[in-house]
């Protein structure tokens, strides 16, 4: 073992199984007898299509779903787990997949959140901050306590997440889908981190849907499939190949789009200026043209920007200066409406507070722009529920959207799945213009490679798209030109295939492209 | 009309604002506690209807005036917790659970009046305060309890994100009845400020709308004690010039003087409009394991 200062585990974990587990939701049977165990020293990755349950499990191993049959044991004992608090008390931390952060409080606030404190009902938080530094060098997770948590970027949001669990004494730890939202560096950043905390003796189960990752990482992968268990095999003998067959149950190739010839500029914008949420200027000076039958990759580190010109082109952020045209009319200052009246479809980044209402059903969060269209009412006045159930079940299929029924509140569905549908709902619009923010973001292979392949599909039929994304492989595979944005203006604009990821790499850290 | 401006007016107003302050600030720091966790208890005129009538009733037939503000904290407390079993346990929606609060209260209250105490009473009350404002008032004690404290910690975070909340294994729930009934005790109190201490007696809807408006000094103080401070201040000296004016009798018709305050609310709230210290989860129910 490293000599690093003294390990956090509290109390020391060898094994944590879980048998035979049962779970279900009105109308879903999210696990199915699923058996799962983690040792002490291992990462054991989860990995599973959007809704195979796999959130639902560990959010049970966390205390904050009861099993309906099965149990859970630890070091052979058998325990149940009321609340999170009990699973933490026995030395579970769990990082979810949504961050569980409070950002109007500081970062020390965040991870003294729910403990006792040495000073008994008064907070501590010297001492809090003083503790999170320790960790915070003993691990490399580089955050400064006093700062607001709504100051973060996402890479320091989830350092904060890992540090709650160290600072409990965590022994073992669940990271669902810690990766979704990272920037390459900052997934070898993290990746760093997890194996100093296995050497020390942590246990962790790792989600995520991308494959290289937990082929580098994991000592065992368990796959599920529909909420019932797929098999556990050795991480050294995972191959992509096994384990697509094993979660998907058929093969999935990468996708290698034809060129196409582009046709005139749908999409431009010139000279683009616009403040960020918190008065700085966050655009300075951006020029794009997208053409018709073109994807244009917008890559970047998060923050750079991305966020607000999205917002800028969906009309839901004010210009400063500059002008947005499109199809030769000008939108520079029009709302939001005048913009879907243009043929401009928006997949916005994040999809629960942008592009979907949760409390509303699937079928309703299909028709949040076109309730009001004549071919889904009667005299335009009424609705006419059978057309849009209709049309609704329609995408629900096509989309492989996995929901009990279409009047499921969508907040029940899995992160991966609401994605799909609200993609489903934008390209079903037919648009002119599309601009995708992170469509693949948390959506597993099978759906994403469909995405991939309704997005060339899209391109073919003429639509201009702006594909917004931190995936480089993504970028990478499906744009025709890949765009660099870096503190608010673009630094340079490659054809496909000319630039490398490391060239693309370095553009992202803001240095500029000798050639083109 | 100059003599408003000679000094014995201004001291008046200015005794008057701060006598008047109390109730307003009793109650809007109880909701601001209830709101801080995430809950809008609209039924505080409810509560300190109430709690106007238990502290008096108590007071009018023992004699003593701190049974009898005992009592009111007892009765706010007991309407604290019908608010949270509607609001936090049965996840009703929020606004409508309160004005049903509020309607019980002063339904209650009136009967319970009118069955025991039959006609207005009048009793010898609490002396007014004698220090300004700051000294015997909950202000510093709430700024301490919410910025200094784990339990002041666990209710912003419990407004903000009930779920981060929750998955440190902080009960939203315990934490949201908690504050809604300390809220709920508060109005009492400030109910009993009224009967036990500014007009000494009760009477039917003797509130008048000052819990409505205790709710609105919560969002014109940005949820923050000095805040609120400040508004039920600027709200009382209106209230207080008003009553002068009328006293004095300037060329003002007295409905008009009377419109002052409210008028002056709605102005306040439209000009100082300022969400972005709003509690992120007020008004919502909270479940767990949803995205
Ligand atoms: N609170 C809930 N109420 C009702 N249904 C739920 C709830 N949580 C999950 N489900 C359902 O259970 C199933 C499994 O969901 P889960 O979130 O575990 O999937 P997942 O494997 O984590 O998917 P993803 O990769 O998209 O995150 C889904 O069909 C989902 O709709
Ligand atoms: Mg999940």
């Amino acid at each position: 073992m490293p000599s690093t200062p003294p390990s956090t585990i509290q109390r020391r974990i060898t094994s944590v199984e879980m048998c035979d587990i049962v779970k279900r939701f009105p109308g879903v049977l999210a696990n199915d007898r699923v058996c799962f165990d983690v040792r002490a020293g291992e990462v054991h990755a989860l990995l599973g299509e959007n809704g195979a349950g796999k959130s639902t499990l560990m959010r049970q191993l966390y205390g904050m779903y009861q099993p309906d049959a099965g149990e859970i044991l630890i070091d052979g004992q058998r325990v149940e787990f009321h609340s999170p608090a009990d699973a933490i008390r026995s030395g579970i931390g769990m990082i979810h997949q949504h961050f569980m952060l409070v950002p109007t409080l500081t970062v020390a606030e965040n991870i003294a959140l729910g403990l006792p404190s040495s000073r008994g009902p008064v907070l501590d938080l010297d001492k809090v901050s003083a503790r999170v530094q320790e960790l915070s060098a003993a691990y490399r997770l580089k955050v400064e306590s006093d700062a607001y948590v709504w100051q973060l970027s996402v890479g320091e949001q989830q350092r904060v997440e890992i540090l709650k669990a160290l600072y409990r004494g965590a022994s073992f730890i669940i990271l669902d889908e810690p990766t979704a939202v990272l920037t390459p560096q900052e997934v070898d950043d993290l990746f760093a981190t997890l194996k100093h905390m296995v050497s020390e003796g942590h246990g962790l189960v790792f989600i995520s849907h991308k494959l290289n990752e937990v082929m580098a990482i994991s000592d065992r992968v368990t796959v599920l499939r529909d909420g019932c268990m797929a098999g556990t095999i050795p991480g050294r003998e995972a191959t992509r190949d096994i384990l697509v067959s094993m979660m998907v149950g058929r093969e999935v190739k990468p996708l290698a789009p034809q060129p196409l010839q582009a046709g005139a500029a749908r999409l431009k914008i010139e000279g683009l200026r616009a403040q960020g949420d918190r008065g700085t200027e966050a655009l300075r000076g951006v020029d794009i043209e997208v053409h018709a039958g073109e994807i244009v990759g917008l890559a970047g580190v998060s923050g750079n920007g991305q966020r607000e010109l999205a917002q800028c082109l969906a009309g839901l952020r004010k210009v400063t200066t500059g002008t947005i045209t499109i199809d030769g009319k000008d939108l520079t200052h029009t709302e939001l409406k005048a913009h879907i009246e243009a043929g401009l479809a928006y997949v916005p980044e994040e999809r629960m507070r942008d592009g979907a209402i949760r409390d509303f059903s699937v079928e309703e969060n299909v028709f949040l722009h076109d309730h009001a269209a004549p071919a889904y009412t009667h005299a335009g006045i009424f609705l006419d529920f059978r057309k849009m159930a209709a049309h609704a079940t329609d995408l629900v299929k096509q989309f492989s959207v996995k929901t009990p029924s279409l009047d499921t509140p969508i907040k029940n569905l899995s992160g991966g799945n609401i994605q799909k549908l609200i993609l489903a709902r934008e390209l079903s619009r037919k648009p002119k213009i599309l601009i995708a923010a992170q469509p693949t973001r948390g959506v597993d292979i099978g759906a994403s490679e469909y995405i991939h392949q309704r997005l060339l599909e899209q391109r073919a039929t003429g639509t201009a798209i702006l594909l917004i994304s931190e995936d480089l492989d993504e970028i990478r595979s499906l744009s025709d030109r890949i765009a660099v944005i870096y503190e608010g203006h673009i630094i340079g604009i490659v054809q496909r295939g000319e630039a490398t990821v490391e060239e693309i790499g370095l553009m992202m850290a803001g240095v500029s492209a000798t050639h083109g | 009309m100059s003599e408003i401006f000679s000094v014995t007016v201004l001291v008046g107003i200015l005794a008057s604002a701060i006598r008047l302050a109390t109730p307003y600030l009793y109650a809007a720091i109880g909701e601001s506690f209830a709101q801080t966790s995430g809950v809008v208890n609209l039924g505080v005129e409810g509560i300190m209807l109430v709690g106007a009538f238990a502290g008096f009733y108590v007071a009018l037939f023992t004699g003593n005036l701190w049974l009898g503000l005992l009592a009111a904290v007892i009765a706010g407390i007991l309407m604290g917790l019908l608010m949270s079993f509607i609001s936090v346990t049965l996840r009703a929606e929020q606004g409508i659970s309160g004005i049903g609060l509020f309607m019980f209260g002063l339904g209650l209250s009136s009967l319970l009046f009118k069955t025991t105490i039959g006609t207005v009473k009048t009793i010898v009350g609490f002396p007014p305060l004698k220090i300004p404002v700051l000294g015997d008032i909950p202000i510093p004690l709430a700024w301490w309890l919410l910025d200094k404290t784990t339990l002041g910690l666990k209710t912003k975070a419990v407004g903000q994100n009930p779920a981060a909340a929750d998955s440190l294994g902080v009960s939203v729930l315990r934490n949201r009845y908690f504050n809604v009934c300390l809220g709920a005790a508060l109005a009492g109190v400030a109910g009993a400020s009224l009967s036990l201490s500014l007009v000494n007696l009760f009477q039917e809807n003797l509130t008048a709308g000052m819990g409505f408006i205790a709710v609105a000094l919560v969002y014109f103080g940005g949820w923050r004690p000095l805040g609120i401070l400040a508004g039920a201040l600027l709200f009382s000296t209106v209230n207080a010039i008003q009553l002068w004016v009328q006293v004095l009798g300037i060329g003002i018709p007295a409905d008009i003087a009377v419109m002052l305050p409210y008028l002056l609310t709605i102005v306040a709230l439209a000009v100082t409009a300022n969400r972005a210290r709003q509690p992120a989860a007020l008004n919502k129910p909270f479940e767990r394991g949803e995205n």
